[in-house]
């Protein structure tokens, strides 16, 4: 097993940790299989743990770093999936990683997540696992009924997004569990895909978005997922804006339909910046202005 | 070797076109370390042996200290120290600067640690010293803390609390008036009651606040490095508080990374590092980190105004009259209640109000402590006027800016004095200006009319976009003196010793200027130092835009000074009268003809040596040492425009256009000028728009990270549109300058609330700053 890297003499800005370099997975989860009940935390980009330890709201007594671990690294396409692995960067994602639709949804998307430098270091799976309420990969995940690969040193097992997210900053990984992969269904080649959020400033985490997608068939909707995040404690499918879609002619009627309905159904996060109302005013703004711009 | 400068009627100083380098856009001297990484912050200043300090902040917004037990940090490797107030128990509160007068205030001091009770988050409470920062950090999470909670008092218009047994929390209350508020009142074709607030903000500059304090034992001398802002006044506050003589404690300022106005001021942890280096005998580093920064510096603007205006028919102002709510924070800092005051005196602006009555209620509560934050009083007031002015159009069905023009001060009114009753207030001497040419200047340049029916044509069409107009006065150079020392060296380098201060604002391209205008030679031979006590024993600083006016009159008399010794020294030497010579690019040569004798300055400076059988009788050396006294307060003055558009849906704002019209007097380097205005103007759009340190009901400060304290970034503003003119130099000052350093941000609050109330066409909806797009989605589904 990996052995910590001496303990620096140095003291720093963080509460003080044991820092661990595995280079392979079957080294890292049996670290974590050691480390995790003594408050050790994966180590993916940084982009979300290391500010909070900076400000010592999280003083993890071990860091297990993923970053060396190459086999993490890839993006590969198969069984109709795409495959995401946890060392897989943000910025990966700028030019499609796959042909289709869903190529072109994931570069529209990571253009809302954090701003450059930060995109150049997070990682897809850290922000899966980290579970923001507003992150924009656990929308999208979420509405497109992703899947989470979770290794230990007791084995592997795949859990659905439905039963993957489960509140605010909480997930149905265990703490000994890395994240290893997320597969994403490919989309048809006649998806139409759409994704809007409202942040206050360019790179803020959004109070609201919608991510959707849908098939037209004769004239009609066929099929249609609108995925709300920000708005509540986890991103889901929101089930009466897709009922408020199927078999409409795509436009304006269905859209604000759906929009209303996606606004009514969910329970809002409420903060000093963001009341119910105004949250809800924004996820029917979100979702309105989604669906137009996945019909151009 | 003082010589006075005369403070009046001074004849119009030349346009730039006629002067050397004074005026012109030249580029700033002072960037090559700062962009080649050679900077030296408060952060990069060591010294060999230094502890670290760390403080223990209150964790409660008021309570009472039942204890607090250092044993664990004690026992840490590296700690040597922790203090609490029992530590200092002689040490008087943070004092306030003597110009303030502090009657009745004195008890609302902070002092250094808490002292039995705590009163914000963020209260120092204890101070770690370790032999390292992070050691120091570690040791302060260990310092437990016994508090018991008493009740917080979170807003100033809620009825006040008590700051300690039997004092209440309305510190003071202030008056500033004049002329006969109730007849004006009692004659007015109507009267208009608005209930306003901005919120509170404030500077939050790029490098955090450090301190590092230094005892020399042998020499019995004590500095404190990481001064900024105004390191000679804070000198005076030190003596005072620590009982010294100035002469043996000294202020070092290095680079700064902006200041804003709360940068530089004295803070608890400035003292601290001081009496700290001179117990352990150790230098003593403290450095803030930003969540430190954001609930421990200064804040401010948080004020609630209820305001009455009373006009005939004509929209004409009859009177004015403000009650105003200021939330202090916790305890009353190093200004005083300037901030207050200077709303009041302000409140009339650039209009001829016959009867005024103000009062401030200076209320303290369970916040950060609140002070002066660019354009203090003024971005406030200006925002209340503006929404007064909008809402007598509004009543009156006249134009906004017609009801401006209306009501203007004109020029030929010109000196125009504002006289309070009340004794010991300060009149207002406005020295020089005409505000309805440069309105005129500006609506023009902004194409008003023209875009008058474009927003027309866009309501039209469904969208919410609106202009609006604010105008606004500023003060600067308030004097008394400032002063300068210029040395030549004989290779013809120009020292120029000031106690200016320089926040990042290009102090030293501007004071070069001025000198190497006088002086005849390439500013970028002149090496401008600042911010240094033990140089130079008097110094304004860098604050309410005085730098460029008082130390800047400073520095032309000196030079003025040895340029006179060096044309009189020269003339001896070339044989020529010296009203036939001039000083061209560091030579002393012929006015009329070229290819003539010439000496260079530096020549001069040698033949000017200590012993130099040329002196015959003059002191030796080129060089001079003056000063520029001055009674007066020079007032520039601006208007800014803008242009908003409202996303319905979410309430977002995107404001289209700014513009900052803005007449300096004379620029002394328009392009430092532009940059001072636009910079100001984000900053104003961010407490307008998205900036807001918000608290819960119990205290705790909900914008401590860069995540919740939403400062514009380049994607938020548009490019300002500046239009600087020169149309009245101050007759007050030797070259007609008045100072830059609010004119971009001052309106900005009052500007945008007409423009956002314009665009929504609904007239009075904004009432309070910031406007989020939470409050206009508020607005919209009412
Ligand atoms: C200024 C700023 C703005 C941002 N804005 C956005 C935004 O708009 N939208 C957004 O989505 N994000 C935003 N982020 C967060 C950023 O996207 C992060 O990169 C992301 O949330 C976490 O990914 P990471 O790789 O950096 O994870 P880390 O910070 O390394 O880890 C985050 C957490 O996840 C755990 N973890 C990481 N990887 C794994 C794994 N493979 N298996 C199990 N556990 C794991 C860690 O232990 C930790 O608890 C922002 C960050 C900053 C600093």
């Amino acid at each position: 097993m990996a052995r910590p890297v001496p303990e620096s003499p140095e003291p720093m800005k963080p509460a003080a940790f044991r820092y661990y370099t595995p280079k392979t997975l079957a080294e890292a989860v049996a670290v974590l299989a050691d480390v995790a009940s003594d408050d050790g935390r994966i180590l993916a980009g940084g982009q979300s743990l290391v500010p909070i330890m900076a400000f010592r709201l999280a003083k993890p007594t071990h860091l297990v770093d993923i970053n060396g671990i190459s086999e993490l690294a890839r993006v590969t396409v198969a069984d109709g999936k795409l495959k995401i692995g946890a060392c897989v960067r943000h910025a990966a994602f700028y030019q499609p990683v796959c042909d289709g639709p869903l190529g072109k949804l994931l570069a529209t998307v990571v253009r809302s997540i954090a701003h450059h430098p930060i995109r150049t270091r997070g990682t897809f799976c850290g922000s899966v696992a980290h579970a923001d309420p507003a992150s924009e990969w656990c929308a999208l995940v979420a509405m497109l009924d992703g899947e989470m690969v979770a290794q230990s040193k007791r084995g592997q097992r795949v859990i659905a997004a439905k039963d993957y997210f489960a509140g605010i900053m909480t997930t149905a990984l265990d703490e000994d569990e890395l994240l290893t992969e997320v597969r994403l269904p490919l989309l048809p080649a006649d998806a139409r895909v759409g994704f809007q959020e409202f942040s206050r400033r360019a790179g803020d985490f959004a109070l609201g978005m919608a991510v959707v997608t849908y098939q037209v068939v004769g004239g009609k909707i066929a099929t249609a997922r609108v995925g709300i995040g920000g708005a509540e404690p986890s991103p889901r499918r929101i089930a009466e804006a897709e009922a408020a879609l199927i078999g409409k002619p795509p436009g304006a009627t269905a859209f604000d339909a759906a929009a209303v309905a996606a606004a009514a159904a969910i329970a809002p996060l409420e903060d000093f910046h963001t009341s119910a109302d105004y949250r809800r005013d924004l996820v029917r703004a979100m979702t309105r202005r989604a669906l137009d711009s996945a019909a151009v | 070797m003082s010589h006075g400068g005369n403070a009046h009627g001074y004849p119009t100083p030349p346009p730039s076109s006629a002067r050397r380098v004074l005026g012109h856009a030249v580029a700033r001297i002072e960037d090559r370390p700062l962009v080649t990484g050679r900077g030296r912050y408060a952060g990069d200043i060591n010294f060999p042996h230094q502890l670290h300090m760390r403080i223990v902040r209150s964790p409660n917004a008021h309570g009472k200290i039942l204890s607090v037990d250092a044993s664990a940090a004690l026992a840490m490797p590296g700690v040597l120290a922790v203090w609490t107030n029992a530590d200092i128990a002689e040490l008087s509160p943070i004092d306030f600067r003597a110009d303030k007068n502090a009657t009745g205030i004195r008890e609302f001091r902070q002092p250094a640690l808490a002292q039995t009770y705590v009163r914000y988050i963020g209260d120092p409470v204890a101070a770690v010293f370790a032999d390292d920062p992070y050691v120091a950090e570690d040791a302060a999470e260990q310092v437990a803390l016994a508090i018991e909670a008493l009740p917080v008092v979170m807003s100033a218009s809620d009825p006040p609390g008590e700051f300690e047994p039997g004092r209440s929390s309305e510190a003071i209350v202030l008056h500033h008036s004049f002329g006969d508020v109730e007849a004006a009142f009692r004659n007015a074709h109507a009267v208009i009651e608005l209930d306003l607030q901005t919120g509170r903000h404030s500077g939050v500059p790029l490098e955090t606040r450090g301190a590092i304090g230094v005892y020399d034992a042998a020499k019995d001398l004590l500095e404190l490095h990481g001064a900024a802002k105004i390191p000679h006044r804070n000198r005076e506050t030190l003596c005072r508080m620590l009982n010294r003589a100035p002469s043996s404690l000294h202020l070092h300022e290095s680079h700064v990374g902006g200041g804003f106005g709360i940068r530089g001021e004295l803070y608890p942890e400035d003292v601290l590092v001081l009496v700290a280096a001179m117990r352990f005998e150790r230098p003593v580093k403290w450095i803030e980190d930003r969540r430190e920064h954001l609930m421990c510096a200064n804040q401010g603007r948080e004020q609630r105004h209820r305001a009455r205006i009373a006009v005939d028919r004509d929209g004409h102002i009859l009177g004015i009259e403000d009650e105003i709510f200021h939330d202090q924070g916790a305890y009353i800092r190093t200004h005083g209640v300037n901030v207050p005051n200077r709303t009041m005196c302000m409140m009339t602006g650039a209009y001829k109000v016959p009867a005024y009555r103000a009062k401030a209620r200076v209320r303290l509560t369970n916040k950060t402590p609140a002070a002066t934050y660019r354009a203090p009083g003024r971005y406030e007031s200006t925002f209340v006027r503006s929404r007064l002015m909008d809402a007598v159009a509004a009543k009156l069905g006249i134009d906004p800016v017609e009801v401006r023009r209306r009501n203007l001060i004109t020029a030929q009114e010109m000196p125009y004095v504002i006289a309070f009753d009340e004794p010991g207030v300060e009149a207002l001497e406005f020295d020089s200006g005409d505000f309805p040419a440069l309105l005129e200047k500006a609506l023009k340049a902004f194409g008003w009319d023209k875009l008058q029916a474009d927003l027309k044509r866009r309501r039209a069409a469904g969208e919410l976009v609106g202009a609006g107009v604010a105008i606004f006065m500023e003060e600067s150079g308030r004097g008394p003196s400032d002063n300068a020392k210029i040395k030549v060296d004989p290779d013809g380098t120009v020292e120029l010793i000031t106690g200016g201060a320089s926040l990042g604002q290009g102090f030293e391209t501007v004071m070069a200027q001025i000198c190497a205008e006088a002086l005849g030679v390439d500013y970028r031979r002149v090496r401008v130092i600042h911010g240094q006590t033990d140089l130079i024993d008097h110094g304004i600083g860098a604050h309410a835009a005085r730098a460029t006016v008082l130390t800047g009159g400073a520095v032309h008399v000196t030079a003025t000074m040895v340029r006179d010794k060096a044309l009189e020294f020269a003339s001896e030497l070339l044989q020529t009268p010296a009203d036939d010579l001039d000083i061209v690019d560091g030579m002393v040569m012929r006015r009329d003809t070229k290819g003539g004798p010439s000496i260079a300055l530096g020549d001069l400076a040698k033949r000017l040596a200590p012993g130099s059988k040329l002196l015959r009788g003059r002191d030796p050396q080129l060089a001079a040492h003056g000063w520029y006294n001055t009674d007066h307060t020079v007032f520039p003055y601006g208007v800014h425009l803008a242009v908003a558009c409202v996303d319905r849906d979410t309430g977002r704002v995107a404001v289209e256009r700014f513009m900052v019209a803005y007449d300096v007097g004379r620029a002394v380097n328009p392009l430092l000028i532009e940059g001072q205005l636009v910079g100001g103007c984000v900053q104003g759009l961010g407490g307008a728009l998205s900036e807001e340190f918000v608290y819960d009901e119990a205290g705790e400060p909900l914008s401590a990270t860069f995540a919740d304290y939403l400062m514009p970034t380049v994607h938020d503003v548009p490019d300002v549109e500046v239009l600087l003119t020169e149309d009245a130099p101050s007759p007050r000052h030797p070259l007609g300058l008045k100072g830059a350093g609010e004119g971009g941000i001052n309106g900005a609050g009052g500007v945008i609330a007409s423009a956002i109330d314009d665009a929504l066409q609904m007239s009075g909806a904004i009432t309070r700053l910031p406007v989020t797009p939470q409050r206009i989605r508020d607005l919209l589904r009412r």
